[in-house]
């Protein structure tokens, strides 16, 4: 495919791609990649520095090894990256469609969309953590009705786009239903728009679950993630800098790699905007 | 200009219903007799009934909610539960650290990304160009609490060069107001920045090949003019637009900024909230920050459509 190749001839996003493989094989496999379980303590080899015999990035206060604690810190950050996208598309995209297809409910969409937008997704977050607890999922789906308006807008300029174009005008004449139109027609066209909206909020989302879990509304301890290693760095980050930085640094690579990609796979899938 | 004023207010006005009746509903699905949240420690049924009498519950619903929009609407928030205090009265407490340190990074947003976002357009193709791009992808991918974390870490803790937390009222002393919150606005506004560089970028790239800085150009005009006064004015449509729809990026990334550098604002209010159950408070710092965006989402686009006169002939954005 083109879109591959184009992809491909671009040594940042294959710089990327290895990345983000990496973090995911790391999360995945983090039950048997990691070399101690991230919950379990050992208050007498706390503070071990980095390049300690056994604990490559070092320890936490509670001697918790800081590799094993990112590698399941990655596997939440991406849980959440995923589920919280997954949750704005599934909602998103029909809305999207029927907004720019049905002019009549297209008010009614709008206003819906400025209403979710009035709440910022930290707000979304406290509301939902007050009603229902903090929890990992509560903090996705906060982040996901947040992303909801962002798809919602681009899923129904693109489908204005697209319904003005001959080949939809044609497929209406010959008696095609409203859902054929839209399910057959735009839909397909629609995807890489979509596909490019999913890859930047993706690390959007992962950022937002890495600073909900430092304000203690996402995941809840012992467990790990990234957010929260950062939060309980913060009280002994002068003693044990690297139980800090690490974390940090981290979450800047998996975020870095999806925005790469995103970036090249928009390029790839629009030329005309790279060359300008 | 009236026509799109009046349907721009009106759309507001109805944003604005809704997200009441959202905030409303919201604290109705909180878990738990709400009697019993607000009595607290002092659970006898003498002053459960003072509490229902006192907030209304036994009422229907539209009746309460008519209750909390008048309150509302008056600037009675109600009473915190842990404190007593009035919800207002702390809302106006914390609600000026909030706003100068959203300024303040607002600031240093646009100076960065305007500055870095002109020069990657004129320096197309060059080092500069690349350093500024990489820069921009790097604050996009950064997590802003974290490099607060380093700063205080390296800049405040090892070098001593700032305060590491802390606020003093600008009245007191702007000179330490002002030290105390370089850091926090330059961590906040980093990813603001990199947003701002990047659509000042693609926008000066748009204007600089349009049709009337040709002419500019061809009249003789020093390249400083053409720049300056023809294309980076153009640009600037855009920041004012990024503004408004980064306002709740804005929003969301303070609470996070006070939280690391111990800022008395409305982050810290939020945060202890929840975290103390206290459901007067929660239900008006939702409240406030929705009619905030909602209002200063109706500012930017009446400004917009004040630099643009294109908008408003339309009449409908």
């Amino acid at each position: 495919m083109k879109v591959t190749r184009r992809i491909l001839r671009n040594p940042l996003a294959i710089a990327g791609l290895v990345v983000l493989g990496l973090a995911v094989v790391l999360a995945v496999f983090a039950n048997f990649l990691a070399p101690h379980e991230p919950t379990q303590t050992a208050l007498d080899q706390a503070f071990a520095p980095p390049g300690t015999a056994g604990h490559l990035l070092g320890t936490d206060d509670l001697g918790r090894d800081v590799v094993s604690r990112i590698m399941f810190g990655l596997r939440a950050s991406l849980h959440v990256g995923i589920l919280a996208v997954a949750t704005s598309l599934v909602i998103g995209v029909p809305l999207g469609l029927m907004a720019g297809y049905f002019r009549a409910i297209d008010a009614l969409i709008s206003r819906l969309t400025d209403l979710v937008l009035a709440f910022p997704f930290l707000i979304l977050a406290v509301g939902l953590a007050a009603i229902r607890g903090a929890s990992l999922g509560n903090a996705a789906i906060a982040i996901g009705i947040a992303q909801i308006p962002g798809v919602i807008r681009i899923v129904r300029s693109e489908t204005l786009r697209l319904k003005s174009l001959d080949f939809v005008a044609a497929a209406v004449v010959e008696g095609a239903s409203d859902a054929w139109v839209l399910g057959r027609h735009i839909l397909p066209n629609a995807a890489s728009v979509i596909i490019v909206q999913a890859t930047v909020a993706i690390p959007a989302a992962i950022l937002g679950e890495a600073v909900l879990s430092f304000l203690g509304l996402g995941i809840q301890p012992p467990a790990p993630s990234l957010g929260t290693m950062l939060s309980d760095a913060q009280q002994f980050a002068a003693r044990a800098p690297w139980a800090a930085v690490m974390p940090g640094l981290a979450i800047m690579l998996l975020t870095l790699a999806f925005n790469i990609v995103g970036d090249s796979l928009r390029d790839a899938l629009d030329p005309k905007a790279s060359r300008r | 200009m009236s026509r799109y004023l009046f349907h721009r207010l009106w759309q507001s006005a109805v944003t604005l219903i809704l997200a009441t009746i959202v905030v409303f509903a919201g604290v109705r699905a909180l878990p738990g007799d709400p009697a019993l949240a607000l009595a607290g420690e002092d659970r006898d049924p003498e002053s459960l009934r003072a509490i229902r009498e006192q907030y209304g519950l036994d009422d229907s619903w539209p009746v309460q909610f008519w209750q909390f929009v008048s309150h509302a609407a008056r600037g009675d928030l109600g009473q915190s539960i842990r404190t007593g205090e009035p919800v207002n009265g702390m809302i106006a407490g914390a609600l000026p650290v909030t706003i100068e340190l959203s300024v303040l990074a607002l600031l240093v947003a646009g100076v960065i990304g305007i500055g870095a976002g002109v020069l990657a357009a004129v320096q197309r193709g060059r080092p500069a160009e690349w350093a500024a791009n990489a820069l921009a992808l790097l604050g996009l991918s950064v997590p802003n609490f974290w490099l607060g974390l380093m700063a205080i870490l390296y800049l405040s803790v090892a070098l001593g060069l700032f305060p590491a937390s802390g606020f003093v009222p600008f009245f007191t002393n702007p000179v330490a107001n002002l030290h105390h919150l370089v850091l926090p606005a330059l961590i906040l506004g980093t990813g603001l920045a990199a947003v701002i560089m990047r659509q000042t970028r693609s926008s000066m790239l748009d204007a600089l090949s349009a049709d009337y800085i040709r002419t500019a150009e061809a009249k003789g005009l020093p390249p400083r003019a053409v720049i300056g006064r023809h294309a980076l004015r153009n640009s600037l449509i855009v920041v004012v637009t990024i503004v408004g729809l980064q306002l709740g990026a804005l929003i969301s990334g303070a609470v996070v900024t006070e939280r690391i550098f111990a800022l008395p604002g409305f982050g810290k209010l939020t945060v202890d909230a929840v975290f103390q159950r206290d459901y007067p408070v929660i239900q008006a710092v939702v409240l406030v920050t929705a009619t905030a965006y909602i209002v200063i989402n109706l500012l930017v686009d009446l400004l917009y459509s004040v630099i643009d006169p294109r908008i408003r002939v339309r009449g409908d954005a």
